[in-house]
């Protein structure tokens, strides 16, 4: 069961990074785990830890200001490249309850919203003007993200609204189960499946 | 009736329900599933008590962590064996078919789906990874999926998606000799950067294109993922039609003529139009090399290695320094001349047998340079017998290269085929991201015949003039 989210006020961590892909939110060697948890301490592993095992002071969650935030963060196409959930597994047990970015890879967009982990999108000005305040702050810096309402709000004279689909914001308002949601619909499948005639090239009753 | 394109049939026809709040309810025709992004899913349905709901639709391989060496011998890594049985056990108990290790059709999941004709045009095919593209060269709605997805295509065959938007990437001209599908696309991928397609698919249109094999046709949507494209197309043809017939999955009698009839309908109308459009002439393309951490960090391999001054934006710069550093490059290297370490033949996107064949022209007669280790990985074991059959492993082995069983091996470095940080490596994959082959790894993606060409000269060079240099006696 999806937790769901409505509003979430918490402190930001800040990634200047761009094209951020799956591989480095979740390195390869720890999708080997056939349950949905585990992920959160390999969250970053690479850039969180150097090659002996010790945390990396320069990796912007290892901050001390960094520590404890749930909202991350970040530059464009964050999320590219490989469509592992693992990724969002990981940022979510992690404590992250929203990412802000000027834009996401579909997948990982998709991925985010079956799990809670509400993906923000803000125009690219909106999200440099966020670096610059989280900045200023020395990196204490909180945010409002209200689903609901669709708006960010520090409480500071940041404020702005984004966009959500309805289907996907209903679904993360309440922790929908999107397969439950579906089966709703279960008739609908079935009498597709009979309107197609049979013979027609699909693999069928093998 | 409004003209539409490839894209809009295959959709329409697949729409079980439209959601007024965005999103429809697509019906999936073929669900192939692997070992990797599946336990988390059936463990789901176990839970809710819920059943697959078209085990016939449904296939299943591994592919991602197996090790690619003796058979035989067992799994070196416990954790990796546990995820392989745990599929194992998963598609028992739910009633699917599973190509496992001792299958002679077991491979890449998405080399496997093509030569056993289950892909077929006019399909929505789904799999949890994200090169399920690939299967689009079909003229497929083909698209990578999250486990959460996964579950819910096992429990409904079908999938909640918002209507993307449509691109248009006209090839036009045609190929040099040396010049490869892996070149047009990495060209591509350079032009429009790696989210110049996001929410969008592709069409891949033009004379170039439809000049192009199956194979190659596979490795251009293959790699749309990279671009930003959840999906990419190409309408089916008679090239499309001759690769299909006697495959084993495939319709046959009078079924295969019915497909055959609809399947030529799958084409753009005339008139319809794209959201985005591009343009790229064949002609102009070189063989490309990649020289950062992101597929659209890419070159001709006559270019050099850019300076982060060469960029507009702040973002740009910091992540080519970042990229530089770690790749161990100085700005203006030229990427000819390269010394590398290590030489990747695999993956979905370049595994298929003429990849193996270009890749073989190339080394016939020559050897690996010393200090070079060059691995054959073939995308699946049908494959590795077609090049046995054709005498390819011997080429490969008399050279020095490694001959492999079927897996992705070092395309992501989930099996014990890794990089050792530092080295430097020739990879017919499709991602060159930071420690993707192996914490530290560099990775320059680039064509068969190109990695072949380096794991000979022991650097990276142009084929098109190795073409014409001499074997070594």
């Amino acid at each position: 069961m999806m937790e769901p989210f409505v509003r979430h006020t918490g402190r930001l961590a800040a990634l200047a990074r761009t094209n951020v892909d799956t591989d480095q939110i979740i390195p390869k060697q720890f999708l080997k785990r056939v349950e949905r948890t585990g992920f959160g301490p390999a969250l970053f592993y690479d850039w969180r830890f150097r090659p002996d095992g010790t945390a990396n002071p320069d990796f912007e969650l290892n901050h001390p200001a960094a520590r404890d935030s749930s909202i991350l963060l970040v530059g464009e196409n964050f999320g590219c490249g490989s469509s592992r959930e693992h990724a969002v597994w990981a940022l979510r047990e992690y404590g992250f309850r929203a990412i802000l970015a000027p834009s996401f890879a579909d997948i990982f967009f998709a991925n985010c919203c079956q799990n809670g982990l509400v993906p923000v999108r803000l125009l690219p000005q909106e999200i440099a003007e966020l670096f610059r305040r989280h900045q200023a702050a020395g990196g204490e810096y909180q945010l409002t993200v209200d689903l609901e309402e669709q708006r960010v709000d520090d409480g500071l004279g940041f404020r702005t609204t984004f966009s959500m689909e309805p289907y996907r914001r209903e679904m993360l308002l309440h922790g929908l189960d999107e397969i439950g949601r579906t089966l709703r619909f279960e008739d609908r499948i079935g009498a597709y499946e009979k309107s197609r005639e049979p013979g027609n090239g699909r693999r069928e009753g093998r | 009736m409004t003209a539409r394109t490839l894209f809009d049939k295959v959709w329409d026809a697949h729409v079980v329900h439209q959601f007024p709040e965005g999103p429809a309810l697509l019906y999936v025709d073929l669900h192939l599933v692997h070992e990797v992004t599946s336990p988390q899913a059936f463990e789901g349905l176990r839970q809710a008590g819920r059943r697959v709901r078209r085990p016939a639709l449904t296939v299943a391989t591994v592919d991602h962590n197996v090790p690619t060496g003796d058979r035989a011998a067992p799994i070196a890594d416990p954790i990796a064996a546990r995820q392989l049985e745990a599929l194992a056990v998963n598609a028992r108990e739910f009633g699917l078919e599973l190509f496992d290790l001792r299958s002679p059709q077991q491979g890449i999941v998405h080399v496997i789906g093509p030569e056993l004709g289950l892909t077929q045009p006019g399909m929505v095919i789904v799999c949890g990874d994200s090169h399920t593209a690939t299967h689009g060269a079909f003229g497929a709605l083909a698209l990578g999926i999250g486990t959460s997805e996964v579950e819910h295509v096992l429990a409904t065959q079908s999938l909640v998606w918002s209507k993307p938007g449509t691109m248009e990437a006209r090839v036009t001209g045609a190929l040099a000799p040396g010049v490869t599908a892996k070149d047009v696309i990495l060209a591509l991928i350079g032009r429009i950067g790696t989210a110049g397609a996001t929410g969008h698919v592709i069409e891949y249109t033009g004379e170039a294109i439809r000049a192009l094999s199956m194979e190659e046709r596979m490795t251009v949507c293959n790699m749309s993922i990279e671009a930003g494209a959840r999906a990419g197309m190409i309408a089916p043809d008679e090239t499309t039609v001759a690769y299909l017939a006697g495959r084993p999955r495939a319709p046959s009698g009078a079924a295969w003529e019915r497909a055959v009839g609809k399947w030529r309908e799958l084409r753009t109308d005339p008139g319809a139009t794209y959201d985005k459009h591009i343009e790229l002439d064949a002609s102009e393309v070189a063989p490309q090399v990649t020289w950062g951490t992101s597929p659209g960090m890419v070159t001709p391999v006559t270019g050099r290695v850019p300076s982060p001054a060469d960029f507009t934006t702040d973002a740009e710069r910091r992540a080519v320094t970042r990229a530089l550093e770690y790749m161990g490059l100085a700005p203006g290297t030229p990427l000819e001349g390269l010394p590398i370490d290590r030489v990747f033949l695999g993956s979905c996107t370049n595994a298929r047998i003429e990849d193996l064949r270009a890749a073989a022209r190339t080394v016939r007669g020559r050897h690996v340079a010393t200090g070079v280790r060059a691995m054959v990985v073939p995308g699946s074991q049908q494959v590795k017998a077609q090049a046995e059959r054709e005498g390819l492993d011997r080429v490969f082995s008399d050279a020095g290269f490694e001959w492999r069983n079927a897996g992705c091996s070092m395309c992501l470095g989930m099996n014990p085929d890794v990089l050792q940080s530092g080295e430097r490596c020739a990879s017919t994959s499709n991602r060159n991201f930071e420690g993707r082959q192996g914490r530290g790894g560099r990775t320059h993606l680039m064509s068969p015949p190109m990695a072949a060409a380096a794991a000979v000269a022991g650097r990276i060079v142009d084929v098109r003039r190795w073409e014409k240099e001499p074997a070594a006696p």
